[in-house]
């Protein structure tokens, strides 16, 4: 017998006393229905401040002073030119023009190593979660594929005020399971060393949220 | 990178010498505190968390009592999303099918995300017999890896490590697996963090072959899952050309809307964190994003003896989540080596026993023992596991196992015998009754030590029970047995007020638990 057909069988064979054959019926789940729609003015400020919580950056530009928190995200405290990825699909508006940044397009031709020469990413976002101050990339338009928001040490990430929902099941109902999903909850961390938390073991140390309200 | 629990003594005896370990017991401490008090924060600010403690109780036994129907139907869908969908029985087919995936494509490397499937397995030791290196990139799984050491903690696996001994592990062995540690490195948690992104960015960069598990694996759409801190997972899932991911087969979950309860109910759990910093969810193979070559071996060993068990069978709810771990007072005391196994404190308790099966070693039968039954697991367990329950229930399938097996009767079983001779005649329970009244007395003037609250208990006791009163404290004996002063006051009727059985030290100390 194949290990599958095994397996298969051991579990059929364990389980003699189950005799309801739907699984709905024989063990129902009751949990509340996630509410619909963006997330109310309070809940938006809640999101600022918990992603604040992680010690990430959070900056509240208007779509008019977008741009210039990108340009100044980007260059920070660093006086030297700046390597700068910008995935497919980024808003060109927000894509910073100034002698300090050299933009580089990403796109199948952009090997890994080259991504390891970047200083920083770019990128949107597909949803934030107020009440736990998440980021949740599908990596659609704008928001690059999985290892560009991974290598660079910098991302700055673009999230609409509209894209803020109030919880994991409202995220969980709006997002779709086919798309590969990252979900960023502040830079990356450790605490393994004497429960000590350090920002930043592989993933970009530092991570600079620009959530955009209306003008 | 030979360390291995196999062989380790039993709980009792590895106990005693973790007990001993004064810095271990420190580490532990401040660890597990730390984490308990960031837990019940993060707890707290859910409203709604005995329905969504119930609701992933419910939704991992719907899984578990229809897993053929949910195993089938994501096989079907991780093959529809790209995936290739191997089965396991044992550790040996899982370890030879990862192996084999890796020659076929040269690698003599591969990176690791952490997991405790592949731990289970043993796929590192497999990896070193065929000659590929399997490397470990948590940061604790990198210290333990580099240190040769085995893992202490589920979720803080080098937790019994401090930070002078990490930097001391690092500036020894890093240079021996690939980018050595920097010159003057100090032991700041900071730098040592830095030492191991830079050693293990070059692995990150040139491996082809990568190695994971899943926290949750989506029957409705073939949606693996995977929830980390470090981003070390992220390195493995997206820029390797190939990724092998072992998940086990209770990890199912039916659909993904299904998710949203376990999104908030292990960070929380786990590390105390409104939200783990990153987790990564992916459907098989993404054109032009990530690996192009996605496998998923599906691991049986010991999971269907464990779904075999009616009592046993909840405690493959468990999301791995830790939390028992760090309320136990076992467990912070004696740390997770003690226990000798993959799984340690409470749910390794009850894991073990169950995926290895009971009366076949002494280490594994001594695991239902290594508990007070205290229930501070049950209360913390995200997925509502009676683990005390389980406990009870395996206690007996060992005393079972051991009195169907030939060969010398227990200690136990020579205790009892013993007790029920006393005890069948009231002759004899008074003589007994008088002899160890006369000890209490004598022990009363002689010392011992105090309980907490102050009830006085034994030290040491001689022969057979030595080895119970080692592992507690015993109280002392009342000085006059109730049978005695029946005697003496004809029932109370006689009693004086200031009788050794009312205000001496002998009845105080049957409420200690």
């Amino acid at each position: 017998m194949n290990a599958r057909e095994e397996i298969l069988g051991r579990a059929r064979q364990a389980l003699g006393d189950v005799t309801v054959a739907d699984p709905a019926t024989d063990v129902p789940v009751t949990r509340p229905a996630p509410a619909t729609g963006p997330a109310t003015p309070a809940q938006v400020d809640l999101f600022a401040e918990r992603v604040a919580d992680y010690r990430a950056v959070v900056e509240r530009p208007t779509v008019l002073t977008a741009a210039d928190a990108v340009l100044a995200a980007v260059t920070g405290a660093s006086s030297g030119t700046r390597r700068i990825l910008v995935p497919p699909g980024f808003p060109d508006a927000l894509v910073p023009v100034d002698d300090r940044v050299e933009i580089i397009r990403d796109g199948p031709t952009v090997t890994t190593a080259e991504l390891d020469t970047c200083d920083g990413v770019l990128s949107t976002a597909a949803i934030g979660i107020a009440e736990t101050g998440t980021i949740v990339l599908d990596h659609g338009e704008g928001q690059g594929r999985r290892a560009a928001t991974l290598v660079p040490d910098l991302h700055v990430c673009v999230v609409r005020v509209d894209q803020v929902v109030a919880g994991v099941p409202e995220a969980v109902a709006a997002l779709d399971p086919s798309r590969p999903q990252t979900w960023i909850s502040g830079p990356s961390a450790t605490s393994d060393i004497e429960l000590d938390r350090v920002e930043g073991v592989h993933g970009p140390r530092t991570l600079h949220v620009l959530l955009v309200g209306p003008a | 990178m030979t360390a291995t629990f196999v062989g380790m003594p039993a709980f009792p005896t590895a106990a005693k010498a973790a007990l001993a370990d004064t810095q271990l017991r420190r580490n532990l401490a401040h660890a597990t505190g730390t984490i308990r008090t960031k837990r019940a924060g993060v707890v707290g600010e859910v409203d709604d968390w005995e329905e969504l403690r119930l609701a992933g109780a419910a939704i991992k036994d719907r899984v578990l009592r229809h897993l053929p129907y949910y195993l089938e139907q994501l096989e079907t869908s991780l093959q529809a999303a790209g995936a290739t969908v191997h089965w396991a029985r044992d550790a040996a087919e899982a370890n030879a099918i990862v192996v084999g995936i890796a020659q076929q494509h040269d690698a003599r490397e591969i990176v690791k995300v952490k997991s405790m499937a592949t731990a289970e397995i043993g796929l590192n030791e497999a990896c070193e017999a065929a000659g590929i290196d399997a490397w470990e990139t948590d940061l604790a799984e990198l210290i333990v890896q580099l240190g040769d050491d085995l893992p202490s903690h589920i979720l803080v696996p080098a937790v019994h490590r401090n930070r002078a001994e990490i930097r001391e592990i690092f500036l020894r062995e890093m240079g021996t697996a690939g980018r050595a540690a920097p010159e003057g490195l100090t032991d700041e948690p900071a730098e040592l963090a830095a030492a191991a992104r830079a050693h293990l960015r070059e692995k990150f960069l040139r491996a082809k072959v990568a190695v994971s598990g899943a926290n949750f694996a989506v029957a409705e759409t073939g949606t693996l899952t995977v929830v980390e801190s470090e981003g070390n997972g992220r390195m493995c899932l997206t820029l390797p050309e190939v990724l092998v991911s072992v998940v086990g087969i209770e990890k199912i979950l039916p659909t993904w809307d299904d998710l949203e309860v376990f999104l908030q109910l292990l960070p929380r759990s786990s590390t105390g964190e409104r939200m783990n910093p990153y987790t990564s969810t992916w459907s098989g193979v993404t054109p032009g994003d990530g690996p192009q070559e996605v496998h998923v071996v599906l691991l049986d060993n010991g999971r269907t003896n464990v779904l075999a068990d009616e009592v046993g069978r909840q405690a493959l709810r468990c999301i791995r989540c830790s939390a028992c771990l760090n309320v136990c007072p076992v467990y912070e005391r004696t740390g997770g080596h003690a226990y000798g196994s993959v799984y340690p404190g409470p749910i390794g308790a009850i894991l073990t026993p169950m995926l290895r099966g009971v009366g076949h070693d002494k280490q594994t039968d001594s695991l239902p023992y290594a508990s007070s039954l205290c229930g501070a697991c049950f209360e913390v367990c995200p997925v509502r596991i009676d683990i005390p329950e389980v406990l009870v229930h395996l206690r007996a399938e060992v005393v079972d196992a051991h009195k169907a097996a030939p060969g010398l009767p227990s200690v136990q079983d020579m205790a009892m015998k013993a007790a029920s001779w006393t005890l069948s005649s009231s002759g004899r329970i008074g003589a007994a009754e008088k002899v160890s009244g006369l000890g209490g007395r004598l022990i009363n003037k002689l010392g011992g030590h105090a309980a907490p609250g102050g009830a006085p208990m034994l030290g040491a006791l001689p022969g057979p029970a030595a080895a119970w009163a080692g592992s507690r404290d015993v109280p002392v004996p009342a000085e006059e047995s109730f049978r005695a002063w029946w005697e003496r006051t004809d029932g109370g009727r006689a009693e004086t007020g200031d009788g050794p059985g009312v205000n001496g030290h002998g009845t105080n100390g049957v409420g200690d638990r």
